[in-house]
């Protein structure tokens, strides 16, 4: 049975994430390889997720650890937990 | 990207880090107070985060940081290991930035519900037809970073909070669910509504900035 693209979309983070009945992903599967339009928003939107987990796109603020454990340092010395 | 469900050695990884905190945690409690640099080190980077794109200030997000960590030392002997430690301390990060909003009496002021449900309460994707490559000089130069942090930002709280635990922090969607009070189902609904709202937001913005170049995915793709 084939699927149209409103159905394809509602499974995406399910499809992306692998919690997904195996029938419905192979559906997905056969939809995208000829759908262009689908095919590129499950690209986006698995790149936008890849990118999300890049370091480099949440960067800490310079020296944020030492001032972290310094602070930390001062509560430690004087209280006990 | 945040995976359903564990392999049998990332389960063994998590149970042996979970042994590790206990011991950590019985020492400190027991007067070697330094073993806590140790037992939040692994988590400040993921706090930071979740902290941050829920205030959107570096500084306030740092000060918030520092608090939860105080707050957990302070804490600690209350902590029982009935939820993972990391989730204890994201729940007490999570308060405290909540705290903070009120305090400050921010809101959402941009909410884009309406705009990408449809009449059924279905989130609408961008429909581009051609996704190009996104160049390496556009992620180094921080434009991409920014416009994806201004997106997560602009989430509108229910959804923001569900996508930064389970795509950012890597939560699983029951540890999600539990954390916020939620049923699994609601989390999983939230987060796809949070995906299509971002791929919705991302994906025209990207298209137009983006040169006519392909490969920088092969690259992040490489990243586990």
């Amino acid at each position: 049975m084939r699927i149209d693209c409103q159905e394809a979309w509602k499974a995406l983070s399910a499809y992306l994430d692998g919690y997904i009945d195996p029938v419905l992903r192979a559906q997905i599967e056969r939809h995208v390889q000829f759908c262009e339009v689908c095919s590129a928003v499950l690209d986006s939107t698995r790149n936008i997720l890849y990118l999300t987990a890049d370091d480099r796109v949440f960067e800490l603020p310079g020296n944020f650890s030492e001032r972290l454990h310094a602070r930390i340092d001062e509560v430690l010395q004087r209280e006990a937990p | 990207m945040a995976k359903a469900e564990a392999t049998p050695e990332q389960q063994t990884q998590v149970e042996m880090r979970q042994a590790q905190e206990s011991a950590l945690i019985g020492r400190i409690l027991t007067g070697e107070r330094n073993c806590f640099h140790d037992l939040i080190r692994p988590y400040e980077r993921r706090i930071y985060v979740t902290v941050f794109s829920m205030v959107r200030n570096a500084g306030e997000a740092e000060e918030i940081v520092q608090e939860t960590m105080l707050k957990a030392y302070r804490s600690l002997s209350g902590f029982r290991g009935e939820s993972k430690f990391s989730s204890w301390l994201t729940a007490i990060a999570l308060n405290e930035a909540r705290a903070c909003l009120r305090k400050a009496g921010r809101q959402d002021t941009f909410s884009v519900d309406a705009e990408f449900e449809n009449e059924e309460g279905e989130c609408q994707p961008f429909q581009l037809r051609d996704w190009r490559e996104i160049p390496l000089e556009m992620l180094e130069r921080n434009n991409l970073a920014r416009l994806l942090q201004d997106a997560i930002q602009e989430l509108p709280e229910k959804y923001r909070t569900v996508f930064v635990l389970r795509d950012v922090e890597e939560m699983s969607i029951e540890e999600t669910a539990r954390l916020l009070g939620l049923e699994p189902g609601n989390v999983k609904i939230r987060l796809h509504r949070a995906r299509m709202m971002l791929q919705n937001r991302l994906a025209p913005a990207l298209q137009r900035e983006n040169p006519a170049r392909r490969g920088i995915w092969a690259f992040l793709r490489r990243r586990p």
